[in-house]
């Protein structure tokens, strides 16, 4: 299959918590490809498996069943070419924030000279705007802070694949708004391939070229892969008022209010290939049908004629 | 405020302790002459007290200040077996534990993170030592010289034992609870298992492994002088026991003074080391 990451029919079970009983499956058999230099956003409710498939990519946590193809080869643990962005940070608290940046960038270039790992790390830390703060400790930092240095840590060694697990859901509504705009520059600048979980509709709004749905767990899946119609150019403080916004924005929330529990049902006895979810562009083709955006929306009709 | 606390609080412990010594002063000096009022006089020409000397063997505050002041002058002479200087003989008791302890440390932190990494060892030990954790270490002791057949070597194992056990438990537990997150950032940067070791879970662990060897430390410290009075020859244990043998109460009271001192620099140090170690989250 093409793509630069090819999810192939992986699926994950636990054992039941009772220790008796089938072990069940977190989601089953998700079909997915992203391209280079693509920011893609996982959209789906708490437990649908979202964190499990990251660590996956990111080569922690092993499929049950499937396979993951990077850049034409089979995952097999982690990687340096694939950087994790963590939910919970996770600095490393006895180093300072340039002890943190520089532990990442001495691991994935260990010949270095100790100046030239130094160096290095400050370039990254000044560019999430931590100059004057790299001999702080974690513990000293605000929690925007510390996920900024979680950010330097990642892109400092350079990776071929960004891997966000829900990266400000901690922070408070002003902060997370800063690091979204400076996340996005500097990911479009370097044409960064991102792979984000979030449950925050605007960000992924924001921030995804794609958008892709997973229905409830457990047994979840892919219902579809909705294609950003917004401008790859977006002001943070205007993308709300584009007229394709509202469609957009009606059609995930539409998806996660009711789609996300009813989608089994919604697909009973028509045609669904998993390995080929549908590429849906919301409001683009229905402004064709009848001129009017973001009216639109619902489980079937324009949307999946959208994907036909 | 937090300094007018320090300082109200230091003229508090003066307070207490001039009244504490004013007290034992009134209680020493008053039984002026003959036995202690209440005390078999049979038991009292076995202490030796009131016949002989006509006045109490517990000494004054001023006597034992005199002691120390002694001690302290000259802490090292050394005139044979039973009259050694207290330096002399702190000295042997803290080069016993210093010994006894690192060989505690070179076996407590390998095997603790051997025990702490693997699981299956984890609950595989634990039966062992929580049932060696509670042994007194003096209990080793005839099975020590049994074996080993050399007092002084005996009296190191058993700190050797009693150091053991804090240390190991205190590594085994840090590094087996090394937050999953940090390992997987080390494991995402692939970090090898040697460098993982030193820079993620050692560090990690370092807080919870300083707290089992601060324990083992004061342990050692508490049951040296135990060993020393069994095992007798050098160390502070056994000047105690030489001392009371000798009836110089005053000595035997010195003696404690400086027990306690040791004890408390010892444990200040192991604090100090901690500290530097601890990280805040
Ligand atoms: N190590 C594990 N052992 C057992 N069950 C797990 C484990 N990790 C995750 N799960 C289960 O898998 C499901 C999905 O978890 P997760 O991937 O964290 O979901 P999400 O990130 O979408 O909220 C949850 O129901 C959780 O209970
Ligand atoms: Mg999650």
């Amino acid at each position: 299959m093409s793509g630069y990451i090819a999810i192939e029919g992986i699926s994950r079970s636990f054992p039941s918590p009772t220790g008796s009983g089938a072990p069940t499956a977190v989601f089953e058999d998700l079909w997915f490809q992203m391209e280079k230099g693509e920011f893609v956003c996982v959209i789906g409710h708490s437990g649908c498996g979202k964190t499990t498939v990251l660590n996956i990519l990111a080569g922690l946590d092993e499929p049950t069943t499937g396979y993951v193809i990077v850049d034409g080869r089979e995952i097999a643990g982690p990687s340096l070419d694939r950087a994790v962005i963590f939910q919970g940070h996770a600095l490393l608290p006895w180093r300072s924030v340039l002890g943190n940046v520089a532990y990442a960038v001495s691991s994935k270039w260990r010949d270095w000279s100790n100046a030239a790992v130094e160096a290095h790390a400050r370039t990254y830390i000044e560019r999430v705007g931590l100059k004057g703060s790299e001999a702080k400790k974690p513990a000293q930092l605000s929690g925007g802070m510390k996920q900024r240095v979680g950010i330097a840590r990642a892109l400092s060694i350079e990776p071929k694949i960004l891997l966000m697990d829900e990266p400000f859901s901690a922070l408070d509504a002003l902060t997370r708004g800063t690091l979204q705009e400076e996340a996005r520059r500097i990911c479009v600048e370097t044409g960064q391939t991102v792979f984000m979980i979030t449950h925050d509709i605007d960000e992924a709004i924001y921030l995804a070229d794609k958008i892709v749905l997973m229905t409830n767990g457990p047994g979840a899946q892919i219902a579809e892969i909705v294609v950003n119609p917004l401008p790859k150019h977006r002001e943070r403080d205007s993308f709300h008022k584009h007229p394709l916004y509202y469609g957009l924005r009606n059609h995930l929330i539409d998806f996660l209010v009711t789609r996300s529990k009813t989608f089994a049902a919604e697909m009973a006895g028509q045609p669904f290939d998993r390995r080929r979810p549908p590429l849906v562009h919301p409001g683009v083709i229905a402004k064709a049908i009848d001129g009017e955006a973001g009216t639109q929306r619902g489980p079937s009709g324009p949307t999946l004629a959208a994907s036909a | 405020m937090r300094a007018s606390l320090t300082a109200r609080a230091a003229m508090l412990s003066l307070v207490i302790f001039a009244l504490f010594v004013g007290a034992w002063h009134i209680a020493t000096s008053s039984t002026g002459s003959g036995t202690p009022a209440g005390m078999d006089p049979e038991y009292a020409k076995l202490l030796g007290l009131g016949a002989t000397t006509g006045k109490s063997a517990m000494p004054t505050p001023l006597e034992v200040g005199a002691k120390i002041w002694s001690h302290l002058r000259d802490p090292f002479y050394d005139r044979g077996t039973n009259d050694k200087g207290i330096g002399i003989q702190l000295a042997y008791s803290i080069g016993r534990v210093a010994l006894g302890y690192l060989l505690a440390v070179m076996v407590a932190l390998p095997l603790g993170f051997l025990i702490g990494m693997s699981p299956l060892v984890y609950r595989a030990l634990d039966p062992f030592i929580q049932v060696m954790k509670p042994v007194s270490p003096l209990a080793w002791m005839p099975l020590a010289l049994y074996t080993i057949k050399d007092s002084g070597i005996s009296a190191i194992f058993v700190i050797f034992i009693c150091s053991l056990w804090p240390m190991l438990i205190n590594t085994a537990f840090g590094v087996a609870s090394v937050r999953k997150e940090w390992l997987n950032v080390a494991r995402t940067l692939e970090v090898g298992p040697v460098r993982r070791a030193f820079t993620v879970i050692l560090p990690a662990a370092a807080p919870t492994i300083l707290t089992g060897m601060r324990i083992s430390i004061g342990i050692a410290w508490l049951v040296i002088v135990a060993a020393e009075m069994l095992v007798g020859g050098t160390g502070i244990g056994y000047f105690v026991w030489n001392e009371w043998n000798n009836l110089s109460i005053t000595n035997v009271i010195v003696a404690i003074l400086f027990i306690g001192v040791v004890g408390m620099i010892l444990d200040l140090c192991l604090a100090r080391a901690a500290r530097a170690v601890t990280y805040p989250e």
